[in-house]
Protein backbone atom coordinates (compact mmCIF):
# COMPACT_ATOMS: atom_id res chain seq x y z
CA UNK A 1 0.00 0.00 0.00
CA UNK A 2 1.63 3.15 -1.16
CA UNK A 3 1.75 6.53 0.47
CA UNK A 4 0.00 8.00 -2.58
CA UNK A 5 -2.83 5.54 -2.19
CA UNK A 6 -3.41 6.63 1.39
CA UNK A 7 -3.29 10.30 0.46
CA UNK A 8 -5.77 9.57 -2.30
CA UNK A 9 -8.07 7.87 0.18
CA UNK A 10 -7.81 10.78 2.58
CA UNK A 11 -8.76 13.11 -0.25
CA UNK A 12 -11.84 10.97 -0.93
CA UNK A 13 -12.62 10.99 2.75
CA UNK A 14 -12.50 14.76 2.78
CA UNK A 15 -15.07 14.91 0.00
CA UNK A 16 -17.39 12.53 1.81
CA UNK A 17 -16.69 14.30 5.10
CA UNK A 18 -17.61 17.64 3.52
CA UNK A 19 -21.06 16.38 2.70
CA UNK A 20 -21.53 14.81 6.12
CA UNK A 21 -20.36 18.06 7.72
CA UNK A 22 -22.86 20.15 5.77
CA UNK A 23 -25.77 17.96 6.77
CA UNK A 24 -24.53 17.67 10.35
CA UNK A 25 -24.14 21.42 10.79
CA UNK A 26 -27.84 22.09 10.22
CA UNK A 27 -28.86 19.11 12.28
CA UNK A 28 -26.77 20.39 15.14
CA UNK A 29 -27.96 24.00 14.89
CA UNK A 30 -31.55 22.85 14.93
CA UNK A 31 -30.93 20.69 17.95
CA UNK A 32 -29.08 23.51 19.66
CA UNK A 33 -31.88 26.00 19.35
CA UNK A 34 -34.96 23.77 19.59
CA UNK A 35 -33.67 20.67 21.40
CA UNK A 36 -35.19 18.82 18.46
CA UNK A 37 -33.74 15.61 17.05
CA UNK A 38 -34.86 16.30 13.51
CA UNK A 39 -35.28 12.98 11.76
CA UNK A 40 -36.51 14.71 8.64
CA UNK A 41 -33.24 16.55 8.14
CA UNK A 42 -31.93 13.87 5.76
CA UNK A 43 -35.05 14.17 3.66
CA UNK A 44 -34.20 17.80 2.98
CA UNK A 45 -31.04 16.39 1.36
CA UNK A 46 -33.33 14.37 -0.89
CA UNK A 47 -35.42 17.43 -1.73
CA UNK A 48 -32.23 19.30 -2.60
CA UNK A 49 -31.09 16.47 -4.86
CA UNK A 50 -34.38 16.28 -6.76
CA UNK A 51 -34.55 20.05 -7.07
CA UNK A 52 -31.09 19.94 -8.60
CA UNK A 53 -32.09 17.18 -10.98
CA UNK A 54 -35.13 19.11 -12.11
CA UNK A 55 -33.40 22.45 -12.59
CA UNK A 56 -30.32 20.97 -14.19
CA UNK A 57 -31.75 18.32 -16.48
CA UNK A 58 -35.33 19.42 -17.15
CA UNK A 59 -34.84 23.17 -17.27
CA UNK A 60 -31.19 23.16 -18.20
CA UNK A 61 -29.94 25.94 -15.96
CA UNK A 62 -26.19 26.29 -15.39
CA UNK A 63 -24.90 24.58 -12.26
CA UNK A 64 -23.92 27.68 -10.21
CA UNK A 65 -27.43 29.09 -10.66
CA UNK A 66 -28.91 25.72 -9.77
CA UNK A 67 -26.85 25.69 -6.59
CA UNK A 68 -28.16 29.07 -5.52
CA UNK A 69 -31.73 28.05 -6.28
CA UNK A 70 -31.33 24.83 -4.34
CA UNK A 71 -30.13 26.89 -1.40
CA UNK A 72 -33.26 29.04 -1.67
CA UNK A 73 -35.59 26.06 -2.05
CA UNK A 74 -34.04 24.41 1.03
CA UNK A 75 -34.45 27.64 2.96
CA UNK A 76 -38.09 27.91 1.92
CA UNK A 77 -38.90 24.30 2.73
CA UNK A 78 -37.25 24.74 6.13
CA UNK A 79 -39.30 27.84 6.85
CA UNK A 80 -42.50 26.15 5.83
CA UNK A 81 -41.81 23.01 7.86
CA UNK A 82 -40.86 24.95 10.98
CA UNK A 83 -43.81 27.28 10.79
CA UNK A 84 -46.43 24.69 10.03
CA UNK A 85 -45.23 21.79 12.19
CA UNK A 86 -42.79 22.81 14.90
CA UNK A 87 -44.00 26.30 15.80
CA UNK A 88 -47.39 25.00 16.96
CA UNK A 89 -45.54 22.51 19.19
CA UNK A 90 -43.37 25.08 20.93
CA UNK A 91 -43.14 24.27 24.61
CA UNK A 92 -44.28 20.66 24.26
CA UNK A 93 -42.09 17.84 25.58
CA UNK A 94 -39.06 16.92 23.51
CA UNK A 95 -40.54 13.60 22.51
CA UNK A 96 -43.39 15.38 20.72
CA UNK A 97 -41.02 17.07 18.29
CA UNK A 98 -39.08 13.86 17.90
CA UNK A 99 -42.17 11.90 16.83
CA UNK A 100 -43.35 14.76 14.64
CA UNK A 101 -40.05 14.85 12.77
CA UNK A 102 -40.12 11.08 12.35
CA UNK A 103 -43.64 11.38 10.93
CA UNK A 104 -42.55 14.20 8.67
CA UNK A 105 -39.65 12.12 7.40
CA UNK A 106 -41.88 9.20 6.49
CA UNK A 107 -44.38 11.57 4.96
CA UNK A 108 -41.76 13.24 2.76
CA UNK A 109 -40.40 9.87 1.65
CA UNK A 110 -43.81 8.51 0.76
CA UNK A 111 -44.80 11.71 -0.91
CA UNK A 112 -41.57 11.51 -2.90
CA UNK A 113 -42.35 7.96 -4.01
CA UNK A 114 -45.87 9.02 -4.92
CA UNK A 115 -44.89 11.83 -7.25
CA UNK A 116 -41.42 10.73 -8.33
CA UNK A 117 -41.76 6.91 -8.12
CA UNK A 118 -39.34 4.77 -6.14
CA UNK A 119 -37.17 4.17 -9.23
CA UNK A 120 -33.67 5.57 -8.75
CA UNK A 121 -32.87 8.27 -11.27
CA UNK A 122 -29.57 8.82 -12.92
CA UNK A 123 -28.07 12.09 -11.98
CA UNK A 124 -25.62 13.58 -14.39
CA UNK A 125 -23.59 16.64 -13.76
CA UNK A 126 -22.14 18.50 -16.76
CA UNK A 127 -19.19 16.61 -18.23
CA UNK A 128 -16.56 19.08 -17.01
CA UNK A 129 -17.35 18.12 -13.42
CA UNK A 130 -15.93 14.67 -14.08
CA UNK A 131 -12.64 15.74 -15.57
CA UNK A 132 -9.59 14.93 -13.51
CA UNK A 133 -7.22 17.33 -11.86
CA UNK A 134 -3.86 15.91 -10.86
CA UNK A 135 -1.97 17.46 -8.01
CA UNK A 136 1.46 15.79 -7.97
CA UNK A 137 0.28 12.18 -7.81
CA UNK A 138 -3.16 12.66 -6.30
CA UNK A 139 -6.12 12.71 -8.61
CA UNK A 140 -9.19 14.79 -7.95
CA UNK A 141 -12.31 15.05 -9.99
CA UNK A 142 -13.35 18.65 -10.54
CA UNK A 143 -16.53 17.64 -8.72
CA UNK A 144 -14.57 16.77 -5.57
CA UNK A 145 -12.77 20.09 -5.65
CA UNK A 146 -16.08 21.88 -6.13
CA UNK A 147 -17.62 19.99 -3.20
CA UNK A 148 -14.71 20.77 -0.90
CA UNK A 149 -14.45 24.43 -1.89
CA UNK A 150 -18.21 24.98 -1.66
CA UNK A 151 -18.20 23.38 1.78
CA UNK A 152 -15.39 25.63 2.95
CA UNK A 153 -17.18 28.71 1.65
CA UNK A 154 -20.49 27.73 3.25
CA UNK A 155 -18.86 26.88 6.56
CA UNK A 156 -16.97 30.17 6.69
CA UNK A 157 -20.13 32.10 5.81
CA UNK A 158 -22.04 30.25 8.50
CA UNK A 159 -19.38 30.82 11.15
CA UNK A 160 -19.29 34.52 10.31
CA UNK A 161 -23.06 34.69 10.55
CA UNK A 162 -23.12 32.92 13.90
CA UNK A 163 -20.16 34.70 15.46
CA UNK A 164 -20.22 38.18 14.00
CA UNK A 165 -23.76 39.23 13.25
CA UNK A 166 -26.66 40.35 15.39
CA UNK A 167 -28.73 37.43 14.15
CA UNK A 168 -25.89 35.12 15.16
CA UNK A 169 -25.84 36.49 18.69
CA UNK A 170 -29.62 36.11 18.82
CA UNK A 171 -29.36 32.50 17.64
CA UNK A 172 -26.79 31.67 20.31
CA UNK A 173 -28.68 33.54 23.02
CA UNK A 174 -31.89 31.72 22.13
CA UNK A 175 -30.10 28.38 22.17
CA UNK A 176 -28.74 29.10 25.65
CA UNK A 177 -31.79 30.49 27.38
CA UNK A 178 -35.12 30.81 25.64
CA UNK A 179 -36.90 32.86 28.27
CA UNK A 180 -34.10 35.34 28.82
CA UNK A 181 -33.73 35.69 25.05
CA UNK A 182 -37.39 36.74 24.97
CA UNK A 183 -36.76 39.20 27.79
CA UNK A 184 -34.03 40.79 25.68
CA UNK A 185 -36.62 41.51 23.03
CA UNK A 186 -35.59 38.72 20.69
CA UNK A 187 -38.46 37.41 18.61
CA UNK A 188 -37.56 33.79 19.28
CA UNK A 189 -40.08 32.36 16.84
CA UNK A 190 -38.46 34.28 14.03
CA UNK A 191 -34.94 33.36 15.15
CA UNK A 192 -35.83 29.67 15.46
CA UNK A 193 -37.49 29.68 12.06
CA UNK A 194 -34.46 31.29 10.45
CA UNK A 195 -32.11 28.81 12.11
CA UNK A 196 -34.21 25.92 10.88
CA UNK A 197 -34.31 27.42 7.40
CA UNK A 198 -30.56 28.03 7.25
CA UNK A 199 -29.84 24.48 8.39
CA UNK A 200 -32.24 23.13 5.79
CA UNK A 201 -30.75 25.28 3.02
CA UNK A 202 -27.30 23.86 3.71
CA UNK A 203 -28.67 20.31 3.78
CA UNK A 204 -30.33 20.89 0.41
CA UNK A 205 -26.99 21.93 -1.09
CA UNK A 206 -25.49 18.77 0.36
CA UNK A 207 -28.18 16.96 -1.63
CA UNK A 208 -26.90 18.54 -4.83
CA UNK A 209 -23.41 17.29 -4.00
CA UNK A 210 -24.62 13.86 -2.97
CA UNK A 211 -26.40 13.35 -6.25
CA UNK A 212 -23.36 14.45 -8.21
CA UNK A 213 -21.01 12.27 -6.22
CA UNK A 214 -23.02 9.05 -6.30
CA UNK A 215 -24.79 9.54 -9.63
CA UNK A 216 -28.16 8.17 -8.56
CA UNK A 217 -30.94 9.53 -6.42
CA UNK A 218 -34.26 8.22 -5.13
CA UNK A 219 -36.89 9.37 -2.65
CA UNK A 220 -35.44 7.28 0.18
CA UNK A 221 -31.87 8.51 -0.31
CA UNK A 222 -32.08 10.89 2.69
CA UNK A 223 -31.81 8.10 5.18
CA UNK A 224 -28.04 7.57 5.02
CA UNK A 225 -26.97 11.25 5.04
CA UNK A 226 -29.51 11.92 7.79
CA UNK A 227 -28.20 9.09 9.92
CA UNK A 228 -24.55 9.93 9.31
CA UNK A 229 -25.20 13.59 10.09
CA UNK A 230 -26.81 12.56 13.34
CA UNK A 231 -23.73 10.50 14.20
CA UNK A 232 -21.33 13.27 13.11
CA UNK A 233 -23.22 15.84 15.19
CA UNK A 234 -23.15 13.61 18.25
CA UNK A 235 -19.44 12.86 17.81
CA UNK A 236 -18.70 16.57 17.62
CA UNK A 237 -21.01 17.46 20.48
CA UNK A 238 -24.57 18.06 19.42
CA UNK A 239 -25.41 21.76 19.35
CA UNK A 240 -21.84 22.76 18.50
CA UNK A 241 -21.28 23.99 14.96
CA UNK A 242 -17.49 23.47 14.89
CA UNK A 243 -18.19 20.09 16.50
CA UNK A 244 -20.55 19.07 13.72
CA UNK A 245 -17.99 20.03 11.08
CA UNK A 246 -15.22 18.16 12.86
CA UNK A 247 -17.53 15.18 13.38
CA UNK A 248 -18.44 15.14 9.69
CA UNK A 249 -14.83 15.06 8.58
CA UNK A 250 -13.79 12.46 11.16
CA UNK A 251 -16.64 10.26 10.03
CA UNK A 252 -16.04 10.74 6.31
CA UNK A 253 -12.30 10.18 6.48
CA UNK A 254 -12.40 7.20 8.82
CA UNK A 255 -15.12 5.55 6.77
CA UNK A 256 -13.16 5.85 3.53
CA UNK A 257 -9.94 4.76 5.19
CA UNK A 258 -11.67 1.75 6.69
CA UNK A 259 -12.95 0.65 3.33
CA UNK A 260 -9.71 1.52 1.57
CA UNK A 261 -7.26 -0.03 4.01
CA UNK A 262 -9.08 -3.14 5.16
CA UNK A 263 -9.28 -6.20 2.96
CA UNK A 264 -12.29 -5.91 0.61
CA UNK A 265 -14.32 -8.54 2.45
CA UNK A 266 -14.61 -6.17 5.42
CA UNK A 267 -15.93 -3.20 3.51
CA UNK A 268 -19.56 -4.06 4.15
CA UNK A 269 -18.86 -3.55 7.84
CA UNK A 270 -18.20 0.15 7.38
CA UNK A 271 -21.36 1.20 9.18
CA UNK A 272 -20.60 -1.08 12.10
CA UNK A 273 -17.20 0.57 12.22
CA UNK A 274 -18.83 4.03 12.21
CA UNK A 275 -20.95 3.15 15.19
CA UNK A 276 -17.99 1.68 17.04
CA UNK A 277 -16.23 5.02 16.63
CA UNK A 278 -19.34 6.77 17.88
CA UNK A 279 -19.65 4.60 20.96
CA UNK A 280 -15.94 4.79 21.83
CA UNK A 281 -15.98 8.58 21.58
CA UNK A 282 -19.12 8.85 23.66
CA UNK A 283 -17.72 6.57 26.36
CA UNK A 284 -14.63 8.75 26.64
CA UNK A 285 -16.39 12.08 26.11
CA UNK A 286 -20.11 11.83 26.83
CA UNK A 287 -20.80 15.33 25.47
CA UNK A 288 -18.93 14.69 22.24
CA UNK A 289 -15.62 16.22 21.21
CA UNK A 290 -16.57 19.90 21.41
CA UNK A 291 -19.93 19.68 23.12
CA UNK A 292 -21.12 21.48 26.20
CA UNK A 293 -23.64 19.92 28.46
CA UNK A 294 -26.83 20.83 26.67
CA UNK A 295 -29.09 20.22 29.65
CA UNK A 296 -27.88 23.54 31.01
CA UNK A 297 -30.55 25.56 29.28
CA UNK A 298 -33.09 27.04 31.67
CA UNK B 1 -46.36 54.03 34.81
CA UNK B 2 -47.66 50.52 35.46
CA UNK B 3 -51.06 49.47 36.68
CA UNK B 4 -51.91 45.85 37.29
CA UNK B 5 -55.64 45.39 37.69
CA UNK B 6 -57.08 42.32 39.24
CA UNK B 7 -55.01 39.68 37.49
CA UNK B 8 -55.26 35.95 38.02
CA UNK B 9 -52.30 33.91 36.85
CA UNK B 10 -52.04 30.14 36.62
CA UNK B 11 -48.96 28.01 36.19
CA UNK B 12 -50.14 24.76 34.75
CA UNK B 13 -53.22 24.06 36.78
CA UNK B 14 -51.98 25.87 39.90
CA UNK B 15 -53.72 29.13 40.59
CA UNK B 16 -50.70 31.25 41.62
CA UNK B 17 -51.82 34.90 41.67
CA UNK B 18 -55.25 35.83 43.00
CA UNK B 19 -56.90 39.11 41.98
CA UNK B 20 -53.62 40.92 42.21
CA UNK B 21 -53.56 44.70 42.04
CA UNK B 22 -50.35 46.65 41.95
CA UNK B 23 -49.33 50.09 40.81
CA UNK B 24 -45.98 51.71 40.15
CA UNK B 25 -45.91 55.44 39.52
CA UNK B 26 -43.45 57.36 37.38
CA UNK B 27 -40.07 57.74 39.04
CA UNK B 28 -40.79 55.49 42.00
CA UNK B 29 -38.90 52.58 43.45
CA UNK B 30 -41.48 50.06 44.58
CA UNK B 31 -40.57 46.82 46.25
CA UNK B 32 -42.48 43.58 46.28
CA UNK B 33 -41.59 41.30 49.16
CA UNK B 34 -42.83 37.93 50.25
CA UNK B 35 -41.78 34.46 51.29
CA UNK B 36 -40.58 31.70 48.96
CA UNK B 37 -43.29 30.62 46.60
CA UNK B 38 -45.49 33.64 47.27
CA UNK B 39 -45.65 34.46 43.56
CA UNK B 40 -43.14 37.30 43.19
CA UNK B 41 -41.39 35.85 40.18
CA UNK B 42 -44.74 34.94 38.67
CA UNK B 43 -45.82 38.58 38.99
CA UNK B 44 -42.73 39.85 37.21
CA UNK B 45 -42.93 37.24 34.46
CA UNK B 46 -46.52 38.27 33.86
CA UNK B 47 -45.54 41.93 33.56
CA UNK B 48 -42.88 41.15 30.98
CA UNK B 49 -45.17 38.91 28.97
CA UNK B 50 -43.60 35.52 29.65
CA UNK B 51 -46.83 34.52 31.37
CA UNK B 52 -50.39 35.53 30.50
CA UNK B 53 -52.99 36.38 33.09
CA UNK B 54 -56.23 34.48 32.81
CA UNK B 55 -58.17 37.63 33.55
CA UNK B 56 -57.55 41.19 34.58
CA UNK B 57 -55.37 43.66 32.73
CA UNK B 58 -51.98 45.33 32.78
CA UNK B 59 -51.71 48.93 31.65
CA UNK B 60 -48.46 50.72 30.96
CA UNK B 61 -47.71 54.36 30.21
CA UNK B 62 -44.30 55.31 28.85
CA UNK B 63 -44.66 58.72 30.52
CA UNK B 64 -47.21 60.74 32.45
CA UNK B 65 -48.83 62.33 29.44
CA UNK B 66 -48.98 59.40 27.07
CA UNK B 67 -51.90 57.12 26.56
CA UNK B 68 -51.94 53.90 28.60
CA UNK B 69 -51.11 50.81 26.55
CA UNK B 70 -52.73 47.50 27.35
CA UNK B 71 -49.79 45.08 27.52
CA UNK B 72 -51.81 42.14 28.83
CA UNK B 73 -51.60 40.17 25.63
CA UNK B 74 -48.41 41.53 24.07
CA UNK B 75 -45.47 39.16 23.52
CA UNK B 76 -42.27 39.89 25.51
CA UNK B 77 -40.40 41.36 22.53
CA UNK B 78 -43.12 43.98 22.08
CA UNK B 79 -43.11 44.76 25.78
CA UNK B 80 -39.34 45.30 25.73
CA UNK B 81 -39.83 47.87 22.98
CA UNK B 82 -42.00 49.91 25.35
CA UNK B 83 -39.00 50.42 27.61
CA UNK B 84 -39.63 47.68 30.16
CA UNK B 85 -36.56 45.69 31.12
CA UNK B 86 -36.70 42.58 33.30
CA UNK B 87 -33.59 41.29 35.05
CA UNK B 88 -34.60 37.73 35.82
CA UNK B 89 -34.15 35.65 38.94
CA UNK B 90 -30.70 34.08 38.97
CA UNK B 91 -29.42 36.90 36.73
CA UNK B 92 -30.05 35.09 33.45
CA UNK B 93 -26.78 35.90 31.75
CA UNK B 94 -25.93 33.89 28.63
CA UNK B 95 -23.01 31.79 29.85
CA UNK B 96 -21.51 31.06 26.44
CA UNK B 97 -21.76 34.54 25.04
CA UNK B 98 -18.91 36.86 25.87
CA UNK B 99 -19.42 39.67 28.35
CA UNK B 100 -19.52 42.14 25.48
CA UNK B 101 -22.03 40.08 23.54
CA UNK B 102 -24.24 39.87 26.61
CA UNK B 103 -24.22 43.64 26.81
CA UNK B 104 -24.99 43.97 23.11
CA UNK B 105 -27.93 41.59 23.38
CA UNK B 106 -29.35 44.06 25.87
CA UNK B 107 -29.54 46.60 23.05
CA UNK B 108 -31.11 44.09 20.66
CA UNK B 109 -34.12 46.21 19.82
CA UNK B 110 -32.33 49.50 19.49
CA UNK B 111 -31.70 51.02 16.09
CA UNK B 112 -30.00 54.28 17.12
CA UNK B 113 -26.28 54.93 16.77
CA UNK B 114 -25.52 55.34 20.46
CA UNK B 115 -25.06 51.65 21.21
CA UNK B 116 -21.26 51.80 21.08
CA UNK B 117 -21.13 54.83 23.35
CA UNK B 118 -23.55 53.22 25.81
CA UNK B 119 -21.27 50.21 25.83
CA UNK B 120 -18.45 52.48 26.89
CA UNK B 121 -20.53 54.02 29.64
CA UNK B 122 -21.31 50.53 30.96
CA UNK B 123 -17.59 49.83 30.99
CA UNK B 124 -17.13 53.07 32.92
CA UNK B 125 -19.81 52.14 35.38
CA UNK B 126 -18.50 48.57 35.77
CA UNK B 127 -14.78 48.58 34.95
CA UNK B 128 -14.55 44.87 35.68
CA UNK B 129 -16.81 44.19 32.69
CA UNK B 130 -14.38 45.95 30.40
CA UNK B 131 -11.52 43.88 31.77
CA UNK B 132 -13.51 40.72 31.13
CA UNK B 133 -15.23 41.84 27.93
CA UNK B 134 -13.96 38.95 25.79
CA UNK B 135 -14.47 36.28 28.38
CA UNK B 136 -17.45 33.91 28.31
CA UNK B 137 -19.92 35.35 30.78
CA UNK B 138 -20.33 31.96 32.45
CA UNK B 139 -16.82 32.35 33.83
CA UNK B 140 -17.69 35.49 35.82
CA UNK B 141 -18.20 35.40 39.57
CA UNK B 142 -21.70 35.83 40.96
CA UNK B 143 -21.19 39.50 41.71
CA UNK B 144 -19.71 40.18 38.29
CA UNK B 145 -22.63 38.35 36.70
CA UNK B 146 -25.07 40.58 38.59
CA UNK B 147 -23.25 43.65 37.30
CA UNK B 148 -23.38 42.25 33.81
CA UNK B 149 -27.05 41.53 34.17
CA UNK B 150 -27.69 45.08 35.34
CA UNK B 151 -25.49 46.56 32.62
CA UNK B 152 -27.27 44.46 30.03
CA UNK B 153 -30.62 45.75 31.27
CA UNK B 154 -29.40 49.35 31.03
CA UNK B 155 -28.20 48.78 27.46
CA UNK B 156 -31.86 48.72 26.43
CA UNK B 157 -32.23 52.25 27.87
CA UNK B 158 -35.20 51.20 29.96
CA UNK B 159 -37.78 53.55 31.39
CA UNK B 160 -39.02 50.87 33.73
CA UNK B 161 -36.67 48.35 35.29
CA UNK B 162 -37.91 45.25 37.06
CA UNK B 163 -35.48 43.17 39.06
CA UNK B 164 -35.99 39.72 40.54
CA UNK B 165 -33.89 39.23 43.66
CA UNK B 166 -30.70 40.99 42.60
CA UNK B 167 -29.15 40.23 46.01
CA UNK B 168 -29.54 36.47 45.65
CA UNK B 169 -26.38 34.63 46.63
CA UNK B 170 -24.16 37.72 46.75
CA UNK B 171 -21.84 38.94 49.48
CA UNK B 172 -23.22 41.84 51.56
CA UNK B 173 -20.64 44.27 50.20
CA UNK B 174 -21.63 43.56 46.59
CA UNK B 175 -25.28 43.83 47.50
CA UNK B 176 -24.61 47.31 48.93
CA UNK B 177 -22.92 48.27 45.68
CA UNK B 178 -25.77 46.99 43.55
CA UNK B 179 -28.35 48.78 45.67
CA UNK B 180 -26.37 52.02 45.48
CA UNK B 181 -26.40 51.67 41.76
CA UNK B 182 -30.13 51.07 41.65
CA UNK B 183 -30.55 54.25 43.62
CA UNK B 184 -28.45 56.18 41.12
CA UNK B 185 -30.22 54.63 38.16
CA UNK B 186 -33.52 55.68 39.68
CA UNK B 187 -32.25 59.22 40.22
CA UNK B 188 -31.58 59.36 36.50
CA UNK B 189 -35.26 58.86 35.89
CA UNK B 190 -35.70 55.10 35.65
CA UNK B 191 -38.71 53.72 37.50
CA UNK B 192 -37.96 50.50 39.40
CA UNK B 193 -39.95 47.54 40.63
CA UNK B 194 -37.80 45.43 42.92
CA UNK B 195 -38.52 41.90 44.13
CA UNK B 196 -36.48 40.94 47.16
CA UNK B 197 -36.10 38.37 49.89
CA UNK B 198 -33.82 40.82 51.61
CA UNK B 199 -36.74 42.85 52.89
CA UNK B 200 -34.78 45.31 55.03
CA UNK B 201 -32.67 46.50 52.15
CA UNK B 202 -35.60 46.58 49.77
CA UNK B 203 -37.71 48.62 52.16
CA UNK B 204 -34.85 51.00 52.83
CA UNK B 205 -34.37 51.64 49.13
CA UNK B 206 -37.97 51.88 48.00
CA UNK B 207 -40.58 54.50 48.64
CA UNK B 208 -43.52 52.12 48.62
CA UNK B 209 -43.90 48.40 48.97
CA UNK B 210 -46.29 45.50 48.58
CA UNK B 211 -46.28 42.34 50.62
CA UNK B 212 -47.30 39.20 48.78
CA UNK B 213 -48.50 36.08 50.56
CA UNK B 214 -49.54 32.95 48.66
CA UNK B 215 -50.47 34.93 45.61
CA UNK B 216 -52.36 37.71 47.34
CA UNK B 217 -51.30 41.23 48.28
CA UNK B 218 -51.78 41.32 52.04
CA UNK B 219 -50.20 44.67 52.82
CA UNK B 220 -49.17 47.75 50.96
CA UNK B 221 -47.98 51.19 51.84
CA UNK B 222 -45.05 53.50 52.38
CA UNK B 223 -41.88 51.50 52.87
CA UNK B 224 -41.03 53.54 55.96
CA UNK B 225 -44.31 52.48 57.56
CA UNK B 226 -43.98 48.87 56.57
CA UNK B 227 -40.52 48.62 58.03
CA UNK B 228 -41.96 49.36 61.47
CA UNK B 229 -45.10 47.32 60.94
CA UNK B 230 -45.33 44.54 63.50
CA UNK B 231 -46.61 41.95 61.03
CA UNK B 232 -43.87 42.69 58.51
CA UNK B 233 -41.21 42.65 61.18
CA UNK B 234 -42.30 39.27 62.46
CA UNK B 235 -42.65 37.69 59.05
CA UNK B 236 -39.80 39.16 57.04
CA UNK B 237 -37.46 41.27 59.10
CA UNK B 238 -36.69 39.39 62.24
CA UNK B 239 -36.72 36.10 64.08
CA UNK B 240 -36.87 33.10 61.83
CA UNK B 241 -35.11 34.67 58.89
CA UNK B 242 -31.93 36.00 60.38
N1 LIG C 1 -43.36 26.27 36.09
C1 LIG C 1 -44.22 26.15 37.12
N2 LIG C 1 -45.23 25.24 37.07
C2 LIG C 1 -46.11 25.11 38.09
N3 LIG C 1 -46.05 25.83 39.22
C3 LIG C 1 -45.07 26.73 39.33
C4 LIG C 1 -44.10 26.94 38.29
N4 LIG C 1 -43.25 27.89 38.71
C5 LIG C 1 -43.65 28.27 39.91
N5 LIG C 1 -44.75 27.58 40.31
C6 LIG C 1 -45.49 27.74 41.57
O1 LIG C 1 -45.98 29.05 41.63
C7 LIG C 1 -45.87 29.55 42.95
C8 LIG C 1 -45.17 30.90 42.93
O2 LIG C 1 -43.87 30.75 42.45
P1 LIG C 1 -42.90 31.98 42.22
O3 LIG C 1 -41.70 31.46 41.56
O4 LIG C 1 -43.64 33.07 41.58
O5 LIG C 1 -42.58 32.38 43.74
P2 LIG C 1 -41.54 33.44 44.29
O6 LIG C 1 -42.32 34.32 45.18
O7 LIG C 1 -40.78 34.08 43.20
O8 LIG C 1 -40.61 32.51 45.16
P3 LIG C 1 -39.02 32.60 45.43
O9 LIG C 1 -38.83 33.59 46.52
O10 LIG C 1 -38.69 31.22 45.88
O11 LIG C 1 -38.35 32.98 44.16
C9 LIG C 1 -45.13 28.50 43.76
O12 LIG C 1 -46.07 27.80 44.53
C10 LIG C 1 -44.53 27.61 42.75
O13 LIG C 1 -44.48 26.30 43.20
MG1 LIG D 1 -38.84 34.07 42.67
Amino acid sequence: MSFDYIVQQIANGITLGSMYALVAVGFSMIYGIMRLINFAHGDIVMIGAFTTLYLLQNIGLPLPIVAIMVLIVGFGVGMLVEKSIFLPMRGSPQVTGFIASLSLSIMLQNFGILILSAQPRNFNFPEYMNSIITVSTIKFKVLDVVIIVTTIVLVIALLLLINKTKLGIAIRATAQNLDVARLMGININRVIMLTFAIGSAIAAVAGLMWGGKFGQIDPLMGYIPGLKAFVAAVIGGVGSIPGAILGGFILGISEVLFVGLMPPEYSSFRDAFVFIILIVILIVMPNGLLGKNMEDRA
Amino acid sequence: MLKIKNIDVYRGSTHVLHHLNLEVKDGEIVSLIGANGAGKTTTLRTISGLLRPKNGEILYKTDTNSHPIDTTSLPPNEIVKLGISHTPEGRGIFPQLTVKENLLVGAYNRVDDQIESDLLSMYNMFPILQKRSRLDAGKLSGGEQMMLSLGRALMSRPKFLILDEPSLGLAPLIVEQIFDMLKRINEQGVTILLVEQNAVMALELSSRAYVLETGRIVLEGESADLITNKKVQDAYLGGAES
